[in-house]
């Protein structure tokens, strides 16, 4: 047991070192505040910059690693991917969270349904960071239910007429392009009447709403289609196989959402601000009931960043991850919750504040804010917990009543 | 990276396991639970003779000298199987307070007996309810005399010797306090079986009255030596933890997909599938804290003292969750004598208080945290 490189890992860490010194600057401190505010606001801002550090990786083949040369990548290995993560994180750039969706499952997607013209048109503007992509699944009628989804496409002759509604569509407000998920047919059941198309963002059939988040900020929205007519040629998979299309750009998901970040609010930050506050009993960070706190949310984040290598040792040894790298969401959404909302407490009516009228800048109000939202975005606690049961312990599936029932014969409520 | 056991620990692990399945059922627990026996003979006689006991110690002195990662992956095997044997008072304690303190000539004297499986010995610091602490110690160790109670002791019925927490001297506080290492079976010892929630470890009430005893370590050193053979013990006993955990997350999902109710199987319901998750999320987290904890041990770092008390949270909590909704996913059958959870349920009680209460090992945690900056 070490935590060691191995040899070829150091040689590759070492050479993304050397490229990354000549190409960036080592950073300072980023605060937790900046990393709430990415979430916040879905990293609209530093559009420019994020672009320009995206063409530079790409045209060095570090922007998609583990892709195989040729289709933007350097045919590099996961742990290859992770190293030069890690090392980046190091340097002043602006990394690319924009890009994230668009690369880390609508391109894998088109690279496994498209057309070669497609993939010869869209991979590498998208991998430079010219063309940014965003991903059109859930709807008011289907979040956690995905394949409850209405939006319908109706063919007519060469093409398809689309109309419906998206909703917490992450990017879509400086998106290229989308991945869609339809209705073609409301006469079977659910999942068989799906099929998957890619589109244009900026055609004037598209309407793009920023959504007001409960906690203020608008990092997601509502995208309307009104009679959008897209090309049969833009259709990825066959007629009726949406479902199966999805699965593949979902399971793409999972490794690109990962772990799900707590704003780095964790608890060395709670910890820096129970050292500045006094109790009815002296320090607060002297408090018997802090300390506990302090203690069930360390063992949570330490168990949590040991998985996390438990995880990449797998894949330094070429081997396939297990499914223990499926808790990680689970327990750091909940934890960010539990752990500002205990931060307020500490700071008493004070916590009542926010911005910089609240202790710590606010930190605490700004996560606690946000969490409600990290518990569901990217599959809610409830979805992840049935994934844990179904796919990694074996238990049965949820008895589906509209498993074989038309989709137009279905019960829906509001 | 390679944070992981290897390839030969792994077979180790498949090995124990294999051996444990066929020698070490939960009959051969109730043998013990049930019974007026302290530990399963049998069982001891031929875990030391896979060489189990010797995982540690060091070759000089007549063991395997294999290393900390081997001896954590048999405890958690051990915990897997609820095996009713005093190893863990022995190596995880005894053994591991001689390695740390003894002189040349008690390691030659304890630690081949131990390797070879012919000595039990145990650990003595408990002497009240609440917390222990320098001041609650009060058992005296003077002129080469031991004289206190100890309650709470396991294995105290069957173990060759103890090594006990005790006064050195007047000196308030830790500076005071020393060990002492005692045989059980001389003169001037009274001891007595106490109840316990978890009669597969027995544990026993020891009275010491003007007894000979030799002193392990120096009078001063003797709560640090205490404090840093905890920190040890509790790294391979929350390998025992996690081990007993996951057999409970076993348990219940094989018996939520053999039982029908309202004409499903349980396990298609969410309030078990969500539970299961749940114990599932936790020994993965208790697993990984283990596994640093492992590494700690098997290095030598100085991140040892955050891990051990990281891992022994963790695993507290894990297994502790783990055995109460196992019984609770079983229902009524899951409170019977007969079905096997109540075994888990108080063994996972009975480890997660016999190295120290959670609320002492939290608050080790925070102040490792305070030191280290690690948080």
């Amino acid at each position: 047991m070490d935590f060691e490189d191995t040899k070829e890992e150091a040689a590759f860490r070492a050479e993304a070192n050397k490229w990354l010194s000549a190409n960036a600057k080592l950073r300072g401190a980023k605060s937790s505040k900046d990393d709430l505010e990415e979430m916040e606001n879905g990293s609209a801002s530093g559009m420019t910059a994020s672009k320009a550090w995206q063409k530079k990786k790409a045209e060095a083949g570090y922007a998609r690693i583990t892709w195989p040369k040729g289709s933007g990548g350097m045919g590099g290995t996961p742990m290859q991917s992770i190293i030069f993560g890690q090392e980046e994180g190091k340097y002043d750039v602006a990394i690319g969270a924009p890009f994230a969706i668009g690369l880390g499952m609508c391109i894998p997607t088109l690279m496994a349904y498209g057309d070669d013209e497609a993939k010869k048109r869209y991979v590498w503007p998208a991998v430079q960071g010219d063309e940014i992509w965003c991903q059109l699944f859930s709807e008011p009628a289907g979040g956690s239910d995905v394949a409850g989804l209405r939006t319908k496409a109706e063919k007519d002759g060469d093409e398809w007429v689309i109309n419906g509604q998206k909703i917490w569509t992450t990017g879509a407000q400086f998106s290229d392009y989308g991945i869609l998920l339809t209705r073609t047919d409301a006469n079977v059941p659910k999942h068989k009447g799906l099929t998957m198309f890619y589109i244009d963002m900026h055609d004037p059939a598209v309407e793009v709403r920023p959504i007001k988040q409960a906690s203020g900020g608008s990092g997601f929205n509502e995208v309307f289609f009104t009679d959008l007519r897209v090309k049969d040629s833009q259709r990825l998979g066959e007629v009726g196989q949406g479902w199966q299309v999805a699965l593949t750009t979902l399971m793409h998901e999972r490794l690109a959402v990962g772990g799900g970040q707590g704003g780095g609010l964790d608890v060395k930050e709670l910890m820096g601000l129970a050292r500045t506050l006094e109790l009815e009993d002296g320090p607060a960070i002297k408090n018997a009931s802090v300390r506990e706190k302090i203690a069930d949310w360390y063992v949570r984040s330490a168990g949590l960043k040991y998985t996390t290598y438990r995880t990449m040792t797998a894949l330094s040894q070429g081997k396939q991850p297990g499914p223990e790298a499926s808790i990680a969401k689970i327990v750091v959404a909940s934890k960010l919750q539990d752990l500002t909302a205990f931060a307020m407490e500490l700071e008493g009516e004070a916590g009542a504040l926010k911005g910089e009228d609240a202790p710590a800048h606010g930190a605490f109000q700004m996560g606690w804010m946000s969490a409600p939202g990290l518990r569901i975005a990217g599959g809610t606690d409830e979805i992840l917990r049935n994934i844990i049961a179904e796919r990694v312990l074996g238990l049965p599936q949820d008895i589906r009543v509209d498993k074989d029932v038309p989709f137009n014969k279905m019960p829906s409520g509001r | 990276m390679n944070f992981d056991f290897s390839d030969d620990q792994k077979m180790l692990r498949d090995q124990a396991r294999k051996f444990l399945a066929e020698k070490c059922t939960t009959k051969t627990v109730r043998k013990v639970f049930e019974g007026a026996h302290g530990y399963d003979k049998d069982l001891w006689k031929q875990v030391a003779e896979m060489g189990w006991h010797g995982t540690a110690i060091p070759e000089e002195f007549g063991g395997l000298g294999l290393g900390y990662l081997e001896l954590c992956v048999v405890a958690e095997e051990l915990g897997r199987a609820l095996a009713p044997i005093p190893f863990s008072s022995t190596i995880y304690l005894f053994a591991e307070a001689v390695l740390a303190a003894g002189t040349d000539e008690q390691k030659k004297k304890y630690l081949p007996r131990i390797a070879s499986g012919d000595f039990i010995g145990t650990f003595a610091r408990v002497e009240g309810p609440g917390a222990v602490t320098p001041k609650s110690i009060r058992a005296t160790f003077k002129g080469g005399k031991l004289s206190g109670k100890k309650i709470a002791v396991v294995d105290g019925m069957d173990a060759d010797a103890a090594i006990v927490l005790a006064r050195g001297s007047d000196e308030a506080g830790e500076r005071g306090l020393c060990l002492a290492i005692v045989d059980l079976k001389g003169a001037g010892v009274s001891r007595r079986a106490e109840d316990s929630i978890d009669p597969s470890r027995k544990h026993a009430q020891i009275t010491f009255t003007d007894t000979g005893a030799e002193a392990l370590g120096k009078t001063g050193e003797g709560w640090g030596t205490t404090s840093s053979v905890l920190d040890r013990a509790a790294i391979m006993t929350a390998f025992e933890q996690v081990g007993g955990a996951d057999v409970c997350l076993a348990a219940a999902k094989d018996y939520a997909m053999q039982r029908y109710a309202f004409g499903r199987l349980i396990g298609s319901y969410q309030a078990i599938k969500h539970k299961l998750a749940d114990i599932y999320v936790n020994n993965e987290l208790a697993r990984s804290n283990a596994y640093y904890g492992a590494w700690a041990l098997s290095t030598g770092a100085r991140e040892l003292p955050l891990a051990a008390a990281a891992a022994r949270v963790s695993a507290t909590q894990a297994f502790d969750f783990a055995s109460k909704e196992n019984t609770q996913t079983h229902g009524g059958i899951g409170f019977t004598w007969e079905v096997d959870c109540h075994l888990f349920y108080k063994r996972s009680r009975e480890l997660g208080l016999s190295l120290g209460p959670q609320r002492t090992w939290k608050d080790k945690l925070v102040t490792q945290l305070e030191t280290s900056n690690a948080a």
